[in-house]
């Protein structure tokens, strides 16, 4: 296990380089100006500013001590939001991110699980139908319109909740419900499918045959073996929170992180875009890392061949 | 019985690492929660709090008067911090750290300023001449890597380009402190709108002591920054919410009724619209598909900026004659376009109709007459007119067909305003086919600077408030010409602004009117529009000025009337 764990965070630091240097690439290709009011200087004026930010160095230059303050984990200072550091910028808007993430995740998932053990269970019957036609809808309507909706209703309507903006726990229910539709749907679909088939097993025919309980055969044989392939589309699921919560951001003004990548590109402040990109990238891998050993943990198969 | 074992560890480790997670994450945004409620209280009895709530499109950028260079560092900085003079109603000169009109050489080089002893800093420090003489020199020292310094003060104050590029040293700035309230600044040139200028935050004083010991934390925090405004920031919790309270140590603090100003950063209108119908906040900006909703409601409005649009139109490209060298060419253009139809449908965001170069409201002549007012519309939609300037052209030019090509943005407005500008002009000439070019707008700087385009969709918004902000665009081989337009009237017009007139008001208005007639007499470029903003803002908000340069809103003499809202 230490050995494919080992071996694995090789893969991913040399994953890192490699996203770090193409995203470096990728951003001197870019067309654009990191200053405000580029129109308003000449060129000589302009050279003076660049020269505090190092632009004016030789590309290599510019690469070689960007991945050198990468490697000591310093992500540079932010050209729009002048002086400020971008991992105090980062810092400050992953909590946010991070909160509505989980806890979109997590209702998302248990009800989903729940969605689609009903259907299951009564396989064809009326709340079948109805399940299926929730998990449809969840997954075909886009989240920003759930949140306009929701918005509209709930805040602006029946003044249930606050419309929008961050200032305590009451203010992230609304973006946590509209955020975690897309995954109850998507947690559901595929709980049916697994659970239908999973029941159909021989092993369910033959502990009926023993004479368990139904509650029993469910609980103990049907959910935990319907579980397992959950676990490879949790990691998935929590990355694409994390980077899509950008449009319920924006929606409820939620001072979080992916609403900072596209201001950042949008004014070309490289620094705060790379940080942002290798932010997320390894989130990404070290989720897939997660959900790999998850597996292995949960699934033996796995992690026979992972040694062999 | 070792498999569930493992299965149950590991769903308590995931569990108790998003538990971990979500405690994190509201402990800090619990104690961000300070402002809560104040958008309910605010409805209290007549004229009760003094509290505005109001929006605000983005964090913002810098609240460092040295390196604010967009519309909202330029906003607050200017609240908390002041300079000699401040912006007041319409855009007049109100007193600021100086006390009385500046005293100026025969010259017009030497501004000799007396700043009031009474004025000081939140931590009790007096503002002394000093203050201004560190700030400047900061804003202008390449080390600090401002923009606004070298732009506003370049090719004013003495030595400021030498000084921005190394070539002088700091203390060669013509500005120095003869006593602690006295300020005397050299001038590389006559300008007589300095006095306008020093109302913008590149030029307010800074207290050294404070900012060397802060260093690198500068006005990164509100506790990093200094106060001697009218109002000091207590509160910022980034790309979120921001608090603004009076501040009782300014030196004119009872003229400042209002209390505290809290900012909510929002990004998307319709959440806007939702939290102003919910009473959470007391002003939120409209985009134009909310203007028709919204338009005849009566806390609607509309403020005009002063920016202004216009085409420009280039009379060589690249070393080639674009059929735009021909004037009755660029009169049939700059006439063939009905700018209703511009403001109305297409922008409708409270933009208006411009025939001019000068926005309207932005400055008055020494008669007190409004520029636009007395030059009137020099250049209108005339459709017969345009039809036949474009059959004279394409005789001139020897032409039947005619193709030009018009360089815009890519944003979705530039797109709906190109389409409209292609179908008017083709409609109206004859012959004449547009190929519309839509590019990043860093790109379209970048082609704006090699001249490469028949005609380029373009405006400009004035960082001061005198007519050489517009009138300055167009001389020959200029910056910000870029179009091959050459009038030796018009550049002698300009020049004798700044030289022999600079001196005489009444001489100098009449050398920018009449150059502006030129300039349109020649349709060097063809005016569209002049900008505007369209809000929602609440009845209580009252005595809140809107400037026609630097901040766009003056907070200092603005006050809460409660009871109006009520109604």
């Amino acid at each position: 296990m230490a050995r494919y764990i080992g071996q694995r965070v090789i893969y991913m630091i040399i994953t890192l380089f490699l996203i770090a240097t193409i995203s470096f690439v990728l951003m001197k290709l870019l067309p654009g100006s990191p200053l405000a009011n580029a129109d308003k200087l000449t060129e000589a004026q302009q050279e003076v500013i660049f020269e505090k930010y190092g632009l004016n160095d030789p590309i290599p230059v510019q690469y070689v001590n960007y991945l050198g303050g990468l490697i000591q984990g310093d992500l540079g200072i932010s050209f729009k939001y002048d002086n400020r550091g971008v991992s105090d910028i980062l810092a400050d808007r992953i909590g946010p991110s991070a909160q509505l993430g989980i806890q979109a995740l997590i209702i998302g998932t248990v009800l989903g699980i729940l969605l689609g053990l009903v259907s299951a269970i009564y396989h064809n019957g009326i709340s079948d139908y109805l399940s299926t036609i929730v998990a449809v809808l969840g997954t075909s309507i886009p989240s920003f319109v759930f949140a306009g909706l929701l918005q509209y209703f709930v805040a602006v309507k029946w003044g249930i909740l606050p419309v929008a903006t961050w200032n305590g726990f009451e203010y992230s229910i609304l973006p946590t419900i509209a955020l975690a539709i897309f995954p109850m749907a998507t947690c559901a679909r595929f709980m049916r499918t697994e659970m239908i088939e999973v029941l159909n097993e021989d092993y369910i025919t033959t502990a009926r045959a023993k004479g368990l309980a139904g509650t029993a055969i469910i609980f103990k044989h049907g959910i935990r073996n319907a579980l397992i392939p959950l676990v490879t589309i949790l990691g998935p699921l929590a990355v694409g929170l994390l980077t899509g919560t950008l449009v319920i951001e924006q929606i409820f003004s939620v001072p979080g992180i992916g609403e900072q990548f596209v201001t950042s590109v949008t004014s070309n402040d490289f620094p705060i875009i790379m940080g942002t990109t290798m932010f997320f990238a390894v989130v990404f891998i070290v989720m897939i890392l997660i959900i790999d050993i998850l597996y292995g943990l949960i699934d033996p198969r796995i992690r026979l061949s992972g040694k062999d | 019985m070792r498999k569930s074992n493992w299965l149950l560890l590991a769903l308590v480790l995931v569990l108790s690492s998003f538990l971990a997670a979500c405690s994190g994450g509201s402990n800090s945004s619990g104690g961000s929660g300070g402002g809560e409620g104040s958008g309910d209280s605010a409805s209290g009895s007549a004229n009760g709090d003094q509290v505005y709530n109001l929006t605000i499109g983005d964090e913002i950028p810098s609240m460092d008067s040295s390196l604010a260079d967009d519309q909202y560092g330029i906003q607050w900085t200017s609240e908390i911090q002041e300079g000699l003079y401040r912006l007041a109603e319409d855009g007049s000169l109100a007193e600021g750290i100086a006390t009385g009109d500046p005293e100026v050489s025969e010259d017009g080089l030497t501004w000799t300023f007396t700043l009031r002893e009474d004025a000081e800093w939140e931590n009790g420090d007096p503002v002394t001449a000093n203050d201004f003489v560190y700030a400047w020199q900061r804003a202008i020292n390449p080390d600090t890597g401002s923009e606004y310094g070298p732009y506003m003060m370049g090719g004013v104050i003495k030595n400021a380009t030498a000084v921005n590029t190394g070539e002088a040293e700091l203390d060669e700035l013509g500005v120095k402190a003869v006593d602690d309230y006295t300020l005397e600044v050299q001038l590389e040139k006559p300008v007589p709108y300095f006095e306008s200028l020093t109302t913008f935050p590149t030029f307010m004083p800074l207290n050294q002591k404070f900012v060397e010991e802060q260093g690198e934390n500068y006005a990164l925090e509100a506790d990093n920054l200094l106060s001697n405004g009218p109002f000091k920031m207590t509160e910022w919790n980034h790309g979120s919410t921001m608090q603004f309270v009076k501040n009782d140590t300014y030196w004119d603090a009872d003229t400042v009724q209002l209390e505290e100003i809290n900012l909510q950063v929002v990004k998307d209108t319709a959440t806007g619209v939702n939290l102003y119908d919910t009473g959470a906040v007391d002003r939120t900006s409209l985009t134009a598909e909310f203007v028709d909703q919204r338009i005849n409601d009566e806390d609607y409005l509309p403020v005009p900026d002063m920016a202004s649009w216009y085409l420009k139109l280039n009379q060589n490209r690249m070393g080639e004659e674009t059929p735009l060298a021909n004037e009755n060419a660029r009169k049939a253009v700059a006439q063939a376009i009905d700018k209703d139809g511009l403001v109305n449908v297409v922008l409708n965001n409270g933009s208006t109709v411009s025939n001019g170069l000068m926005p309207k409201d932005f400055v008055k002549g020494p008669d007190g007459k409004d520029f636009r007012e007395t030059n009137g519309d020099l250049l209108t939609y005339d459709a017969e007119a345009a039809k036949e300037a474009w059959a004279t052209a394409k005789e001139e030019l020897g032409q039947d067909e005619i193709t030009l090509e018009i360089l815009t943005g890519d944003t979705d407005l530039s797109t709906q305003m190109v389409d409209y500008l292609k179908e008017q002009l083709e409609t109206n000439l004859e012959g004449l086919t547009v190929d519309v070019m839509q590019v990043p707008f860093q790109q379209r700087l970048d082609l704006d600077t090699a001249g490469d385009f028949d005609i380029e969709v373009s405006g400009w918004g004035p960082d001061y408030i005198d007519p050489y902000t517009f009138m300055n665009l167009f001389v020959t081989d200029g910056e910000n010409n870029r179009m091959a337009y050459s009038s030796e009237e018009y550049d002698s017009l300009v020049e004798q602004a700044s030289t022999d007139n600079a001196t005489n008001p009444e001489a100098r208005w009449q050398n920018f009117l009449d150059a502006e007639k030129v300039l349109l007499e020649d349709a060097a470029i063809a005016p569209l529009y002049q900008a505007g903003y369209s809000y929602l803002q609440s009845p209580k908000l009252q005595g809140v000025f809107s400037n026609p340069a630097g901040n766009d809103f003056e907070y200092k003499w603005a006050y809460a009337d409660n009871a109006a809202a009520e109604e």
